[in-house]
């Protein structure tokens, strides 16, 4: 064999040799990306799963939070007008009344009247539900007229004054009891035999049947 | 017997280092393609713990049925109790 075909086939051999280790190799890369993938693949199947309800669950608070905008902007414009409505949101949240009501377009284009803290249509409702509330009982520029935390009796001194001594000139009820402050007597013949059955025209029992 | 010195020539000069040049390159993207693989899967792994609090959302679905029917039957006793506005003429 001559010399120029022996390294012809030392050449080939090399190319031959750097194909395997480099094909070897791939392949064990692709292996673990393989590997990799399987995991990437069983995470999205987890979180598909996890996120497949999502979607309805999502849409139906949607619904029912629009549901429940639209009735509370409905009733406040049916019962406040829509210009007093605009009031009363721009007195609790100021700003708030340029966006308007959602289901009211127009409203964004109202300017929206300066309400106070107290507002005389919700005071009259009251007073019409016999509630008794108290109209110019006080002064706007004194104290609130409930406070939080003695709520009861700050309402109850706004009323007349019979009704917070009412409850003290009462009699107390009476303790009833074997250790009650008042001993009644008792009659000695109660859980004992009759001593005369009753008779007579007006008694029930064995003579109503002869 | 000169052309095979050619052909030796060339397969060492152009044949191998190209097959060489190719084949590492196919070995280096293989290899830069395994941590990407990895990271997607970290983050996945992530991805899928951090969804654990969606059943949480049948929970928030429930209170906010409940919450506007509160709403509804608060805003239906309003509806009967306090008189409509009167309408601007």
């Amino acid at each position: 064999m001559s010399g120029p075909a022996v390294v012809m086939i030392v050449a080939v051999a090399l190319i031959v040799l750097a194909l395997v280790y480099y094909l070897v190799s791939v392949i064990f890369q692709l292996r673990k990306i393989t590997a990799g993938l399987d995991v990437v693949i069983g995470n999205v199947v987890d979180i598909l799963e996890k996120t497949a309800p999502v979607n309805d669950v999502v849409n139906d608070i949607n619904g029912q939070l629009d549901a429940g905008v639209d009735l509370l902007e409905g009733l406040l414009v049916k019962k406040a007008g829509m210009i007093d409505s605009m009031g009363l949101i721009e007195g609790l949240y100021p700003g708030a009344a340029a966006a308007g009501l959602r289901n009211f377009p127009e409203s964004g284009e109202i300017d929206a009247p300066r309400i106070g803290e107290v507002y005389t249509k919700g005071t009259l409702t009251l007073a019409r539900l016999g509630r008794e509330a108290p109209i110019a009982a006080a002064n706007p520029a004194g104290p609130v007229l409930r406070a939080v935390e003695y709520g009861s009796s700050a309402a109850r001194a706004l009323y007349p004054e019979i009704r917070q001594e009412r409850p003290e000139v009462m009699p107390r009820s009476p303790v009833i009891g074997t250790d009650s402050p008042e001993q009644y007597e008792q009659r000695e013949d109660i859980g004992k035999p009759r001593k005369r059955l009753p008779t007579g025209p007006g008694a029930s029992g064995s003579n109503s049947g002869s | 017997m000169t052309l095979w010195w050619i052909g030796d020539v060339l397969l060492f000069v152009a044949v191998i280092p190209i097959a060489l040049y190719l084949l590492n390159g196919v070995l280096k993207a293989a290899k830069s393609i395994v941590p990407s693989v990895n990271q997607i899967a970290e983050a996945t792994g992530a991805g899928s713990k951090e969804l654990d609090a969606v059943p949480l959302l049948l929970t928030t679905q429930d209170q906010v049925r409940q919450t506007v029917a509160g709403v509804a039957g608060y805003g239906g006793s309003l509806d009967v109790i306090v008189d409509d506005a009167e309408v601007a003429s």
